[in-house]
């Protein structure tokens, strides 16, 4: 139960504040032409071909106790390594493609020429986006959140890999199921973690569905 | 208020470059597809960035690549009516119709809402979605959203091609009011010359990315040299006034002492007109003719006659009504004999006074 409640904090906090980002870096792929493009485009979809092992013993060299990014942030009183912070961190970081991809998906769907009129009707590019584009993807950012949660509840090998797997601590879910296999007679507890593991799933794709065709049709004004 | 419009743009195909100034009223920019006539609104609306000219509003610069200055479009303070109405789907026509208002300087002259909802008919609409309207509604809101941003410049692309010929009266008649009303400078692209003959105050007429007549629409429409920018659009415009409205479902019309008739109009007798002949429509006659089914005979002198190209030529004949334009053979011309002061007489089939083609008030030309 311990372990259900830390993926859920996890994944959570990871879907959370990874949106942000993932809406900036959807419409920077969807909209602008920048030298780098095809770059970031790679950067951001590394996640999903790397093993996640590579995924989480990179996490590790740049946001460990003595990694280049770990360090300073550590003197700042933000530390990732073995804690629940690192866990949500690597699952941010391996649900982000997922993210990314629904979400420019919506905004790819959306017609510049929409953004043109709001422009010439006096709204600043900023406008454009909170009053237009934001609104019209709003099932996609939805569907793109949900499919980030559901990635970030299942997540494993990065984040054993970074954060380890300390109960109470990093021990989300998949690493409690895990854990409960390693050990003669763990049978019993693990599969009732993967019960729930699939409720949640479903449920998530369950709701994503119901959320993403209610808010279109409120949004095609049918 | 008047624009000036300056511009050089390199187009796949054509090379753009041309000038001009619009007063206020409605100044149309007139041409077949690809003669560069959306590129230049667009350029005025900041959606594209030319690679050289200059745009202003009286002596308020919206860019000038001379002097490095560019007001990206939401600073232009437009009123941009697009010709797919491109209304916001996820707001209702309310939302839709307060959008630029919204964004509009606090100092702004303000159109009064209520008197442009109003003006255009669509109060009973404010609480639906655009999904829910008709073409000819959703371009109605898209005029009323264009004014309420308390504009200082209406651009207008092809606003009604996407729509039948029965919206099409249904709409036309706004943007009349809107010339008639509001005292900015209104930009209207279109290739109807039918279009042309209602509302234009000016009319540019472009052929391949250049300037070729610009002037009164009067004399422009009136022009054979405008031919390259559609043949069917030569046609004479005459000033006319409702004299009566007869039983047998015509109306008759006065100009200039002559009388035209024409398929029954709604408009209310003493009412003033301009009336749109189109050249294609009119047949010449030496002397009086007899015995022919149309109603309309104007006799005159011919003005000009002018060659174009292959065996067709444009006459055109003073009449008491104003000038007359018959597109004709150099066949024809030789066998009757015509020359520039001879005498004669112009035959307009009846049916040709089609009501598309009158148009509201008599405006500056």
């Amino acid at each position: 139960m311990e372990a259900l409640r830390l993926s859920l904090r996890v994944s959570f906090w990871a879907t959370l504040v990874t949106l942000p980002f993932g809406i900036f870096v959807a419409y920077a792929l969807a909209r602008w032409r920048f030298p780098g493009r095809q770059v970031l485009n790679g950067l951001v979809h590394l996640p999903l071909i790397l093993p996640p092992v590579v995924t989480g013993y990179l996490l590790l060299l740049t946001f460990g106790l003595q990694g280049p990014l770990g360090k300073p942030l550590a003197g700042l009183g933000i530390v990732f390594a073995f804690r629940w912070t690192g866990a949500a961190l690597a699952a941010g970081i391996m649900a982000f493609p997922l993210m990314v991809r629904a979400i420019r998906l919506s905004i790819e769907a959306v017609d510049p020429k929409l953004e043109q009129a709001g422009a010439t009707l006096g709204a600043s590019r900023l406008m454009v986006f909170a009053t237009v584009t934001l609104p019209m993807i709003f099932p996609g950012v939805i569907a793109g959140a949900i499919l980030a949660f559901a990635k970030a509840m299942g997540e494993f090998g990065a984040t054993i890999t970074f954060v380890s797997n300390i109960p109470g601590q990093t021990q989300t879910l998949p690493s409690a199921v895990y854990a409960f296999l390693q050990v003669p007679g763990g049978e019993a507890a693990a599969t009732r973690l993967v019960i729930i593991s699939i409720i949640i799933a479903m449920g998530a794709l369950l709701l994503s569905e119901y959320v993403g065709r209610r808010v279109a049709e409120r949004v095609a004004g049918s | 208020m008047s624009l000036s419009v300056r511009l050089k743009q390199q187009l796949p195909g054509i090379a753009l470059d041309l000038d001009f100034d619009a007063p206020s009223g409605v100044t149309v920019l007139f041409g077949r597809s690809g003669s560069g006539k959306t590129t230049v609104v667009n350029a005025v609306a900041g959606l594209l960035r030319p690679e050289a000219g200059r745009v202003a509003v009286d002596d308020w610069v919206l860019f000038d690549t001379d002097r490095g200055e560019w007001l990206p479009p939401h600073r232009r303070r437009l009123g941009y009516i697009f010709q797919e109405g491109r209304l916001f789907p996820h707001l209702t026509v309310r939302q839709n119709l307060n959008y630029g208002r919204w964004f509009a300087p606090r100092g702004a002259q303000r159109e009064n809402p209520d008197r442009v909802i109003e003006m255009l008919g669509i109060g009973h609409l404010l609480d639906r979605r655009p999904a829910m309207l008709s073409g000819g509604e959703k371009q109605r809101v898209a005029i009323g959203r264009a004014l309420l941003a308390s504009p200082r410049l209406i651009l207008a692309d092809e606003p009604l091609a996407a729509l039948d010929d029965a919206r099409k009266a249904e709409i036309l008649p706004y943007f009349e009011r809107l010339r008639d009303e509001v005292s900015v400078p209104i930009l209207y692209v279109t290739h109807s010359a039918a279009e042309v003959a209602r509302l234009a105050t000016s009319v540019v007429a472009l052929q391949e990315g250049r300037v070729l007549r610009h002037g009164p629409a009067s004399e422009v429409l009136a022009d054979p040299s405008v031919a390259p920018a559609g043949v069917r659009a030569v046609g004479a415009l005459l000033k006319v006034r409702v004299a009566a409205h007869h039983k047998d479902g015509l109306s008759e019309l006065e100009a200039g002492g002559a009388r035209l008739f024409l398929p029954r109009i709604s408009h209310r007798i003493g009412e003033e007109l301009r009336i749109r002949i189109p050249a294609q429509e009119v047949i010449l006659s030496n002397k009086q003719p007899e015995g022919l089914s149309a109603l309309n005979v104007l006799s005159g002198q011919v003005e000009a006659i002018r060659a174009g190209e292959g065996p067709g030529a444009i006459v055109s004949v003073n009449t008491p009504a104003g000038v007359v334009l018959a597109r004709v053979t150099r066949r024809s011309v030789a066998a009757l004999g015509l020359e520039p002061g001879r005498p004669c007489y112009a035959v307009i089939k009846t049916v040709a006074l089609a009501p598309q083609d009158v148009g509201g008030r008599v405006f500056a030309p």
